[in-house]
C-alpha cells in the first residue's frame, strides 16, 4: 500500500481534562476528496483542529507525506502544505478582501494559486477587492475564506462547515466551485453537517459519533441507511 | 505675542507626547498589552544614551543611531522571553508583570546611576531658534522634535497599511489563532511589535532627555501623559494619537501660562473632560 498523503492514526484529543476524540484513524490519498460527517459534537471540528496544530496531539498520531506532524506549531503546518477554511470563516476584519487573500499567500509555497487565479474563480471578489472583508455577504465571505486558504498552495485543504449559515442556493454555488478546485487533484477533507453536499463530492466517507469513527469507507459502497444509522448512533 | 509663543511651545511639545504615546498604542493595538513600564523604558533609553555619550562624547542626537537598535533588541528579547508568557484571555497578568518591570527598571537605574538628575546636552542646537516674524520664535530643537514625531507617526501609519509586516500586525490583532494558520508565528510578530515600540521609545526618550532633566523615578509620570494622549485621541487611531498629544501639550502650555502650578493639572483636566464627554476618544473610528 503506498504512503497516503495524510494518515491519522489512533488520534486522541483533549480540551483540558475533557477527551473529545478517542483513537480516530483516517487516511486521505493524494487527489482524494474525503468527507467527515457526523452530528453536532461528534468531534469533526476537533479532528481538523488536531491536524492543523490548534490542539496538542501526539506526533505519530498525524502523519503528512510520511512526516509526523501531530502537535506541530500551526504556522509550520501550513508551511508543510495543509490549509484550513475555518468554521464561521473568521476573516480578518481590519483587512480588505485582497489583504485577506495576500496574507493567505504569505507562506510563499510554490504552486498554481495566486491572486489572479482566485479572482478568476470568484470574479465577485475582484470587484470587491478593496472592501473590508467583513462587509461582504456571507457567501462572498466564504469565497474569501476559501481563496485565502488556496493562496498558500496547499496539498491538502480542510474545509470546516462551508454551508454554515448560508442560504441553500449559495451553498450549491460554493460547492460547484469546490468541484472546480478538486478537479485539479487537490486533496480535500470536507467536514459537514449537511451530508447531502458532502456525499455528492466525496469519494471517501468517514462518519464520526461521540469522538470515535462510527463508519468509514469508499462512498460508492455506502448506503443511505448505513450512514443514517452511524450518524444517529442507532 | 506671548500667547502665540506659548501655544506654539505647547504644540511642539505635544508632538513629543504623541510620539511616546504611539509606541504605547502600537503595543495595545497589536497584542492588547498595556505596558505599565513604557515610561520607565524611555528613561532607560535616556540612560543608555547617557552611558554612550559619557564614554564617547558624541552628540546626543547622534547617539540615537545606537540607542534605537539597542532598545529595539531589548524589546524583542523582552517580548519573547517574558511578555509572551503573560498574554492570554486575561488582561491582568501583563499588567502585573509590566508593573513589576517598571519597579525593577527604576530600582536598577537607581542602583546603577544614583538618584542624581541628568540632562543630555545637544550643544548650540539647544539655543538656536527660528524667527517666524512678529515676535514669534520657534526653537530649532522643538521644531526638529516635532518634525520627527510627525514622521514617526506617518511612518507607522504607512507600515501598518502598506507593508506585509503591517498586514501581519493587523491580522494577529484581529485573530491570532487564524493568523497562525497563515504561517504567522504570533510570538515572533509580537516580538517585532515590541521591538518597534521600543525603537520609538528610544527616540522619544533621548529627545525628552535633551529637552529636560531626567532621573530614575520620572517614568510613571511620563506614562500618564502617554495614556492621556492615547485616550484623548482615541484608541486604534495613530493620527488621533498625534492629535491627542498636541491637545495635551497645548492645554498644558495654556495652564502653565495662567499659573506654572497648573501645567500638569490642566492636562489631567482636559483628559477627564474628554473621558466624560467622549470616552471613545475625539478621533476614534
Amino acid at each position: 500500500m503506498p504512503e497516503p498523503l495524510l494518515a491519522v492514526e489512533k488520534l486522541d484529543a483533549f480540551y483540558g481534562d475533557f477527551q473529545a476524540l478517542f483513537g480516530i484513524s483516517l487516511r486521505v490519498d493524494r487527489g482524494e476528496v474525503a468527507a467527515v460527517i457526523g452530528a453536532n459534537g461528534a468531534g469533526k471540528s476537533t479532528l481538523l483542529k488536531s491536524i492543523v496544530g490548534w490542539l496538542p496531539a501526539q506526533a505519530e498520531a498525524v502523519r503528512f507525506k510520511g512526516q509526523a506532524i501531530g502537535g506541530m506549531a500551526a504556522h509550520r503546518v501550513v508551511a508543510a502544505g495543509i490549509a484550513l477554511v475555518p468554521e464561521g470563516r473568521r476573516l480578518f476584519a481590519s483587512l480588505s478582501v485582497e489583504e485577506n487573500l495576500l496574507i493567505g499567500g504569505q507562506v510563499k509555497r510554490p504552486g498554481p494559486w495566486n491572486l489572479a487565479r482566485v479572482y478568476s474563480l470568484f470574479p465577485v471578489l475582484a470587484e470587491k477587492r478593496l472592501s473590508p472583508a467583513t462587509s461582504l455577504s456571507g457567501g462572498q465571505q466564504q469565497m474569501v475564506a476559501i481563496g485565502r486558504a488556496l493562496m498558500s498552495n496547499p496539498e491538502l485543504l480542510l474545509c470546516d462547515e462551508l454551508s454554515l449559515g448560508l442560504a441553500p442556493i449559495i451553498v450549491k454555488e460554493i460547492y460547484a466551485q469546490m468541484a472546480m478546485i478538486t478537479a485539479e487533484g487537490l486533496a480535500v477533507i470536507i467536514v459537514e453537517q449537511d451530508i447531502g453536499q458532502a456525499l455528492k463530492m466525496a469519494s471517501h466517507i468517514c462518519c464520526l459519533a461521540v469522538g470515535g469513527v462510527a463508519l468509514e469507507g469508499p462512498a460508492t459502497q455506502m448506503t443511505r441507511e448505513a450512514i443514517s444509522a452511524a450518524y444517529f448512533g442507532a | 505675542m506671548e500667547w502665540v509663543n506659548t501655544l506654539l511651545q505647547g504644540l511642539l511639545v505635544g508632538g513629543l507626547y504623541a510620539m511616546f504615546a504611539a509606541g504605547l498604542s502600537l503595543i495595545f493595538g497589536v497584542m492588547k498589552l498595556v505596558n505599565i513600564a513604557h515610561g520607565d523604558l524611555t528613561v532607560l533609553a535616556a540612560y543608555v544614551a547617557y552611558s554612550i555619550i559619557s564614554a564617547t562624547g558624541m552628540n546626543p542626537l547622534v547617539s540615537i543611531i545606537f540607542v534605537v537598535p539597542i532598545m529595539a533588541g531589548i524589546g524583542y528579547v523582552l517580548q519573547r522571553a517574558l511578555l509572551n508568557r503573560t498574554l492570554g484571555a486575561d488582561i491582568l497578568p501583563p499588567l502585573l508583570v509590566t508593573f513589576g518591570l517598571s519597579v525593577i527598571i527604576q530600582n536598577g537605574l537607581l542602583a546603577t546611576y544614583s538618584a542624581d538628575s541628568h540632562r543630555l546636552m545637544a550643544g548650540s542646537l539647544e539655543t538656536a531658534s527660528l524667527n517666524l516674524g512678529g515676535g514669534v520664535y520657534a526653537g530649532a530643537l522643538p521644531l526638529l522634535q516635532f518634525g520627527l514625531a510627525v514622521m514617526v507617526i506617518w511612518g507607522l501609519h504607512w507600515l501598518f497599511y502598506h507593508t506585509a509586516l503591517g498586514r501581519a500586525f493587523r491580522a494577529v490583532s484581529d485573530d491570532q489563532e487564524v493568523a497562525r494558520l497563515m504561517g504567522l508565528n504570533n510570538k515572533h510578530i509580537y516580538g517585532l511589535a515590541m521591538a518597534l515600540s521600543l525603537a520609538i521609545v528610544a527616540l522619544s526618550g533621548v529627545l525628552l532627555a535633551i529637552r529636560g532633566n531626567f532621573d530614575p523615578s520620572i517614568g510613571p509620570s511620563r506614562l500618564i501623559f502617554g495614556f492621556e494622549a492615547v485616550i484623548i485621541g482615541g484608541l486604534s487611531s495613530l493620527w488621533g494619537t498625534l492629535a491627542g498629544g498636541i491637545i495635551l501639550g497645548l492645554v498644558q502650555a495654556i495652564g502653565a501660562q495662567i499659573d506654572p502650578g497648573y501645567q500638569v493639572l490642566a492636562g489631567h483636566l482636559a483628559f477627564l473632560l474628554v473621558l466624560a464627554i467622549r470616552p471613545q476618544g475625539l478621533f476614534a473610528k
